[in-house]
């Protein structure tokens, strides 16, 4: 097991290290640029080659990629060139928001997907599950921000449910410990804080979580039919077990194998989501902040450390998959 | 009284959008206790369906059950899918085709093989992991108390069959259905699982019902056998009559295809001419009619009943193979 995790934990720097590159170069070979975007047009010669240097972009590229590298490495991912702030500050302000965001939409996906999937799969053909068959091709079909605008007209605007947006209402006094506001109330003791931020949670989790749900709906329900059809659930019959017991022991552990595949492949998904439900609700996060660093300053240092962490993200949450495998599935462990 | 009286046992495919499919046509046979019976014949012929019908085990969508399955004096066929589940395993035991599809591949062998054990007589999972190194052992698995441990892939597939009889026999049943148990297997391991069968069945007064479409089985193993074509009982003998004298032509065609050592080299095999696919459109009339070398006039034109012959035997044939062509 331990063999198995550092040879994955190799295959992340590498895999790391291709996309650095990747990214630093492909950053680099769009039109237009930091200089052009902070200066605007109409800059005279000479203001854009003092810019230009003070930012050390009149360098060879490949001088400019080995600074990089360099920096990279040791931890250091330069200033944001829209605020001039340390590119780490900039990113772990907006960090824990994005991962409140999407760790509540993941459990609303796992923890209603799962079940209603194999609720559908036991109903099949019946009406329950045509009802689910359509509910789920709506949801994967639906545009975020069209849901995002469509709940937030309705149950804001118009019920007054929740609060259209943001993380917590102004004026709350909370108290920021790690940056997730859920979390940070319930560690200092204020509750109404932690529920405050839990409110302003609701809609932008369900929005995002719409589709990874949808699609684990489906998965489930596609998995356990196709358990349900093993020999092994066959001889289980035939030993007269219960039916709970046989769910429970025989087909859930069976059927959650490409459930979990799913859940790993939504993490890229759910991160290309959050900046969509980010803007929706002016959420604040990473999301805002790739949108942000994009459109307005070509903000190349801190898009770096983006991009980066969001492939960091991504691959962690593979490993820990291909981890959980060795644990529901024997047959891999010995592999 | 048999321990097991199927009467007139039926399974129709009914699955929507298709025409339906009789795949078990009023099979009738019986068991006495401590007997051991052959269902044979070829792929398709009915008889793995046949006894999963026995078992309860089709589904209940798109599959129609009709006949009798007395089991002592209970119907089986009757019992409400939940008590039903009281009797499989404890009274009834059954052993499929396929060892590595029939274990759950995640779960400890141990447990697989205890849990019948937990839910029929009531054990604590440790006192039935502990008899459950005691069944290991008893059908010769090695080491029972490390396998216990490992996975149905740790093992090989002879163990794994074992491990399946295991199962099958754990609650002590009156009755053991044995659905091909070495089809999958080779053929030294064949001869040792049946080996272990007889001698399981033997020692504690098991009947059995052996499934299967290999007649070298059928001579080391069964009392009377059951010769099913298209979903029909077409003969019933005891063994030593259906070899020694097969009256139906189909029975009489698979005891000449199977290869002898006694015959010349370079001598063809017989074998059946058409296959099983070849049927007549229509339900009166035998099945076998269109492969048939004895065909007559009578074999299509109307239904044949199953007739008694001697000694508990039956007979489905207008114009049987005569008693002294011998094979």
């Amino acid at each position: 097991m331990l063999r198995v995790i550092s040879r994955r934990l190799v295959q992340l720097v590498v895999t790391l290290l291709a996309l650095m590159t990747l990214v630093f170069f492909w950053l680099r070979s769009l039109p237009g640029g930091p200089v052009d975007a902070l200066l605007g047009e109409r800059a005279t010669p000479q203001t854009r080659e003092l810019l230009t240097r003070a930012l050390g972009y009149d360098q060879p590229i490949w001088v400019q990629y080995g600074r990089f590298l360099k920096n990279v490495v040791t931890g250091n991912f330069g200033n944001s060139i829209r605020t001039g702030e340390p590119v780490t500050e900039v990113i772990s302000r907006a960090f824990p928001a994005t991962v409140e965001l999407a760790v509540a939409a993941i459990i609303i996906a796992i923890g209603l997907g799962v079940p209603l999937g194999y609720l559908a799969a036991r109903h099949r053909g019946r009406l329950l599950d045509n009802a689910t068959i359509i509910v789920t091709l709506v949801g994967i079909s639906i545009p975020i921000f069209f849901l995002g605008y469509l709940l937030k007209d309705w149950l804001t605007q118009g019920l007054h449910l929740f609060p259209p947006s943001g993380r917590i209402s102004t004026g709350m006094d909370n108290t920021d410990v790690t940056g997730f506001f859920v979390l940070d109330g319930l560690l200092t003791r204020e509750l109404d804080a932690s529920a405050d931020a839990l409110w302003h949670l609701v809609l932008p989790a369900v929005t995002l979580a719409t589709i990874p749900l949808a699609i684990i709906i489906r998965i489930t329900r596609a998995s356990v039919l196709d358990v349900l059809d093993e020999d092994y659930i066959r001889t289980a019959d035939a030993k007269g077990l219960r039916n709970p017991t046989i769910r429970k022991r025989h087909v859930l552990r069976n059927a959650l194998l490409p459930v979990v595949t799913i859940i790993g492949l939504q993490t890229g998904a759910l991160l290309a989501g959050a900046v969509l439900t980010e803007k929706v609700y002016n959420w604040g996060g990473l999301g805002t902040l790739i949108t942000d660093s994009i459109g307005g300053s070509r903000d190349y240092p801190v898009l770096q450390a983006l991009i980066l962490l969001a492939a960091a993200v991504f691959v962690v949450v593979n490993l820990l998959v291909d981890l959980s495998y060795a644990v529901i599935d024997p047959r891999v462990r010995v592999r | 009284m048999p321990l097991l009286d199927v009467r007139d046992l039926s399974v129709t495919f009914e699955r929507r959008g298709t025409r339906p499919v009789r795949a078990v046509d009023g099979v009738s046979f019986t068991v006495e206790p401590g007997q051991t019976v052959g269902l044979v014949g070829e792929s398709g012929c009915g008889k793995s369906v046949t006894s999963l019908a026995i078992m309860g085990l089709l589904p209940r969508r798109g599959n129609k059950v009709t006949g009798e399955v007395r089991f002592e004096d209970t119907d089986l066929l009757t019992l409400r899918p939940k008590d039903l589940r009281d009797w499989r395993g404890r009274d009834i035991g059954m052993i499929f085709q396929d060892p590595l599809s029939s274990l759950n591949p995640v779960i400890p062998l141990g447990v697989q093989v205890a849990e019948v054990l937990e839910r029929h007589q009531g054990r604590t999972r440790q006192a039935a992991l502990r008899e459950a190194r005691e069944l290991l052992d008893a059908v010769g698995i090695p080491d029972p108390a490390r396998r216990l441990k490992e996975f149905p892939h740790q093992l090989s597939g002879g163990m794994r069959q074992r491990a399946l009889i295991a199962i099958a026999l754990a609650c002590k049943p009156r009755l053991l259905i044995a659905d091909e148990p070495t089809t999958a297997l080779d053929v030294t391991i064949q001869a040792q699982i049946l080996t272990l069968l007889k001698e399981l069945v033997d020692d504690s007064g098991t009947a059995l019902v052996m499934i299967t479409h290999d007649l070298g089985v059928v001579a080391g193993l069964c009392d009377t056998v059951n010769v099913l074509y298209a979903g029909k009982v077409v003969e019933r003998a005891y063994r030593h009559d259906l070899f020694a004298e097969p009256r139906h032509p189909y029975t009489h065609g698979l005891l000449q295809s199977v290869p002898r050592l006694d015959v010349d080299r370079g001598e063809r095999l017989h074998q059946i001419r058409g296959s099983v696919s070849d049927n007549i459109p229509w339900p009166e009339g035998c099945a076998f009619a269109p492969r048939c070398d004895r065909l007559v006039d009578d074999c299509i034109g109307e239904t044949v009943p199953l007739e008694p012959t001697f000694r508990g035997g039956a007979l489905r044939c207008t114009n049987p193979v005569p008693k002294e062509v011998a094979v």
